[in-house]
């Protein structure tokens, strides 16, 4: 199979180095190759893998139903994951088997489960974002505008840049669908789901349980009276003072971490940016030294090399940063707001608590329906009751998560930092070195 | 200005009348007079009587790079008389757009009654004299930069084993510059270019604005011209000039009016300018001698090299001024998180967080600067020394030229002398053979000039290359070393979070 892949590769890449900056095409079998990189490099990857899954912590210690996606191919703007599940549980009809999915099909899972009345005390995991290629895909447009004032050797390692920008981003996406996969499979409840099982198994193409336009329109109409919600949120009573405290410190946390990972995003681009700008400064010293007969000469080959070592290793500074402290933010930023949307559904069911109080009430006055408006009672009071009590252990377990994901981000983050800065260092004083005793 | 040997600032106590150098150029008239400039001196605490001679210790230090542009700040109240009647606008040469006269007067107004007079005061380290003669260390340091009315002053100091300070103003620099450049560039000497004018710095430190960018702007310029005269002193030809000495040593300098670009000289530069590169392409050299032609052509390719790179690392500057001020904003959003974080050990970490990124933030300014003022500024200046130097090789080309010309006039004269000796003209015979005789000397002066300009620029390049070496080595190694230096910081900053940590259970 990979001698098969292989080959293929060095097709693409022929073919790659052949064809001149012709936009569509070249994206195409940009996409294709990466897609066969990937696929060599995510067996190899693991401990990266890991790392990145860090985001959190309480994924699959359980055995009975472990969930992965081996593979990816990014077909123009599409990305098809294979999910693979091995399980010992017998409610599947296969011990181990695999299907493809898209983008689409996780976020109608994720929709599926919103709905289903019965998870509305739990947290559902928030839908992986959908893979976005934008700001490669830009920088690429950029690369192939400017090519005419590069040298060859830059134009090659911006593009080596490029490509792995792409990868990066391909990655992350992978991780983040599988991530939300694993989450379902290791809560107990969610994992029992009959639409994840559906999900995981079933060998035909989803996409005739998907939205259909009206569909669309109606989760649409939804997010309008969610945000009619968060105004009635803002409103009720609480009776409880956790719930209290959570509604408080989550509708300010959830901003503040909005603005935070924006600002993160920020700063990460800015640390990428410069990588770029050694990649230039590296490629024009060495043009330099060629031209350069003094003494000279020998100390811009140098500085030349050093320039390219270090913007590798400003190159692996952004990407840590990137991945701990950004992707971090990003994800409990998500997380924050599937928190906020349980808080809601628990204030709904407390307003129509209190709606059916009324209407008994009134029923009583008036002598009518009074058993209906008795049992409608009875019945808010039980899903109220319910929510609080799954709604308090499902905050109370987020919280721990977040305090472990963000501990443990934070000291690798930290550690990578001082790794990198030790890189630099010694980099540079060699080049030190080297200059002063020439 | 006689009074004004105002010594160096000494520890730059609370200068408040430090005012920023303004150069003559743009808005400002040129007509502040500096006698009125003693004004701002008065309210200054620490400045002593002696005349100008700074006697000490510290300041023998090379302060060039130290001076602390915060110094510069402090707008003055004084009020020069503005009296003289030449109200010409001044335009840079060079790439920066001309004024339009109309400007400038509009500027004058206001001006007048704030008459911020600016200076800059450079004081100058010892120079020792070595027993040769030859070789000697001069330090010269440019230094508080003061806003004395219209002109900048700065002090300068030199001479033989003492300090002393001079004020002189930017355009004094750029007077000395011509004159160099005059008397010696046509001979084949390198001349290194004064610091260009510009007039949007200038416009921000004449308007008052006490802001960043002004301050870079002066500390840029105050650096600048610290790193002109250093070369131009360490040309040995060019320190024995007399307007060198002058120029470092006097208490006062006549004005350098024809710095002005819209004057009369300014607009000879200017056209000269333009005839010379006219001349330039007409002028199809036999070139003799193939060093010349190699190294006119390495000259052209560092040239070319040396400004893309000097682009990259201006974009390097720029980002990374752009990446602390993102880090900047993350470090307070991350602080504001840590203080709505309900979780103490958490919400103490990411204050931390908050602290470190901070920090970090100072540190990639640092950097900045240090890109920018090490590294930037020197391939800025190595770019217009080039410029220079191609400017020598074109002036052998047009001596050449000159020697070329006065040959065929020889010529033409001879076959005219022949003509007349058969036409039997004895009186015009003679004046013929008169002419004849005169441009035989001026043919061989003009064999006798390019032979000494050839020699002379083969010399000057080569010291040339020797000393691009050096200042390269030196300076990259500065460079270098202030990576260094921010790599162990950076250590030493994130150490805090594994160790402060904290979430901990």
């Amino acid at each position: 199979m990979y001698l098969l892949w292989d080959s293929w590769c060095g097709v693409c890449f022929q073919k790659l180095a052949n064809i001149d900056l012709q936009h569509t095409i070249c994206t195409f079998l940009l996409y294709i190759y990466i897609f066969y990189i990937t696929i060599m490099t995510s067996t190899i990857d693991d401990s990266d893998k890991e790392k990145a899954l860090s985001v959190s912590v309480d994924l699959n210690n359980d055995t009975s139903l472990l969930i992965d996606i081996p593979d990816a191919l990014c077909e123009r703007d599409k990305v098809k994951f294979t999910v693979h599940t091995k399980t010992t549980l017998s409610s599947f009809q296969k011990p181990d088997f695999s299907v493809p999915r898209q983008h689409e099909d996780f976020i109608w899972l994720h929709d599926a489960l919103v709905e289903t009345e019965d998870y509305a005390g739990l947290i559902i995991p928030p839908a992986p974002p959908k893979p976005d290629f934008e700001s490669p895909r830009e920088k690429m447009h950029k690369l192939g505008e400017g090519e005419a004032t590069m040298t060859k050797e830059e134009y090659t390692k911006m593009k080596q840049e490029l490509e792995a920008e792409y990868l990066a981003v391909f990655k992350k996406t992978v991780q983040v669908h599988e991530v939300f996969l694993q989450r379902l499979s290791s809560h107990p409840v969610l994992s029992k789901d009959r639409n994840f099982q559906i999900f995981l198994e079933y060998d035909q193409d989803l996409s005739v349980r998907r939205k259909n336009a009206k569909e669309t329109f109606g989760s649409f109409f939804k997010n309008m009276v969610k945000s009619a919600d968060e105004v009635i949120i803002s409103g009720i009573k609480e009776v409880d003072d956790f719930f209290e405290q959570e509604k408080t410190f989550l509708l300010d946390y959830s901003s503040k971490i909005k603005d935070s990972t924006a600002r993160a995003e920020k700063m990460t681009r800015s640390h990428k940016n410069i990588a770029d700008d050694y990649i230039h400064i590296s490629s024009t010293l060495s043009s330099v030294s060629v031209d350069d007969n003094t003494a000279l000469k020998k100390h811009f080959e140098k500085l030349s090399d050093l320039f390219e070592k270090l913007r590798k290793v400003e190159g692996r500074v952004a990407s840590d940063q990137e991945l701990k402290l950004t992707e971090l933010l990003r994800y409990y930023m998500r997380d924050i707001q599937a928190a906020k949307d349980l808080l809601y559904r628990r204030a709904r069911t407390l307003a129509d608590y209190e709606n059916s109080n009324k209407a008994l009430g009134k029923a009583r006055l008036k002598s009518k329906d009074v058993a209906a408006a008795e049992e409608q009672q009875q019945q808010c009071l039980q899903r109220f009751n319910k929510l609080s009590e799954s709604g308090k252990r499902e905050l109370t377990s987020f919280k721990g998560r977040r305090v472990v994901a963000f501990r443990k981000n934070l000291i690798e983050m930290a550690e990578l930092e001082i790794k990198h800065a030790k890189n630099n260092m010694s980099l540079l004083q060699d080049c030190i070195e080297l200059f002063k005793s020439s | 200005m006689a009074a004004e040997m105002e010594p160096p600032p000494l520890g730059d106590a609370g200068q408040t009348d430090f005012r920023e150098i303004e150069d003559g150029e743009g808005f400002f008239v040129s007509t502040v007079t500096i006698l009125e400039s003693p004004e701002p001196s008065s309210p200054d605490p620490p400045s002593m009587p002696a005349e100008g001679i700074s006697t000490n210790g510290p300041k023998q230090e090379d302060i060039s790079l130290d001076d602390d542009p915060e110094d510069l700040f402090a707008e003055a109240t004084e009020e020069v008389s503005l009296d003289s009647p030449e109200r010409e606008p001044i335009l840079s040469d060079g790439p920066s757009p001309a004024i339009t006269p109309v400007t400038p007067t509009a500027m004058l107004t206001p001006r007048m009654g704030l008459g911020t007079a600016e200076m800059f005061e450079r004081s100058l380290d010892e120079l020792e004299e070595d027993e040769s003669g030859d070789t000697f260390d001069m330090h010269i340091a440019v230094s508080d930069p003061e806003k004395v009315g219209t002109f900048n002053t700065t002090s300068m100091t030199i001479f033989s084993k003492n300090e002393t300070t001079v004020r002189r103003r930017f355009s004094d620099f750029l007077g000395l510059h011509s004159k160099l450049a005059s008397r010696y560039l046509h001979i084949g000497y390198i001349v290194p270019p004064a610091p260009e004018k510009s007039i949007v710095g200038m416009t921000k430190v004449k308007v008052g604005k006490e802001d960043l960018s002004s301050a870079e702007f002066v500390e840029k310029r105050r650096s600048a011209l610290e790193r002109y005269l250093m070369r131009t002193v360490k040309h040995p030809i060019l320190l024995k000039d007399p307007d060198v000495m002058m120029f470092l040593e006097s208490s006062e300098l006549p004005r350098a009016v024809s710095t002005q670009a819209l004057s009369g000289a300014g607009i000879l530069r200017m056209v000269n300018k333009a005839a010379d590169a006219v001349n330039k392409m007409t002028i199809k050299m036999n070139e003799s001698d193939a060093w010349f032609e190699e190294k006119h052509q390495q000259f052209e390719n560092l040239d070319l090299q040396l400004r893309k790179l000097h682009a990259s690392v201006e974009c390097l500057v720029c980002h990374r001024k752009e990446l602390s001020v993102n880090t900047a904003s993350f470090a307070k959003s991350a602080a504001m998180l840590g203080n709505s974080e309900d979780h103490t050990a958490l919400s103490r970490a990411l204050s931390q967080l908050a602290e470190v990124e901070e920090k970090i933030d100072q540190l990639h300014q640092d950097q900045a600067y240090a890109d920018f003022y090490l590294f930037s500024e020197l391939l800025g200046d190595y770019v217009r020394l080039i410029t220079a130097v191609k400017g020598v090789f074109d002036h052998r080309m047009k001596t050449w030229s000159k020697w070329q010309d006065t040959q065929l006039l020889l010529q033409k004269k001879r076959e005219a002398e022949s003509k007349l000796q058969f036409a039997n003209k004895p009186d015009k015979l003679q004046q013929a053979q008169d002419e004849i005789k005169e441009l035989e000397g001026k043919v061989q002066q003009g064999e006798k000039d390019f032979e000494l300009i050839s020699k002379t620029i083969r010399k000057e390049v080569s010291r040339f290359e020797k000393e691009r070496v050096k200042d390269f080595k030196v300076v990259i190694i500065k460079y270098l070393e202030s990576l260094v230096q921010t790599q162990q910081q950076v250590q030493h900053i994130w150490v805090w979070i594994p160790i402060g940590s904290v979430v901990g259970e």
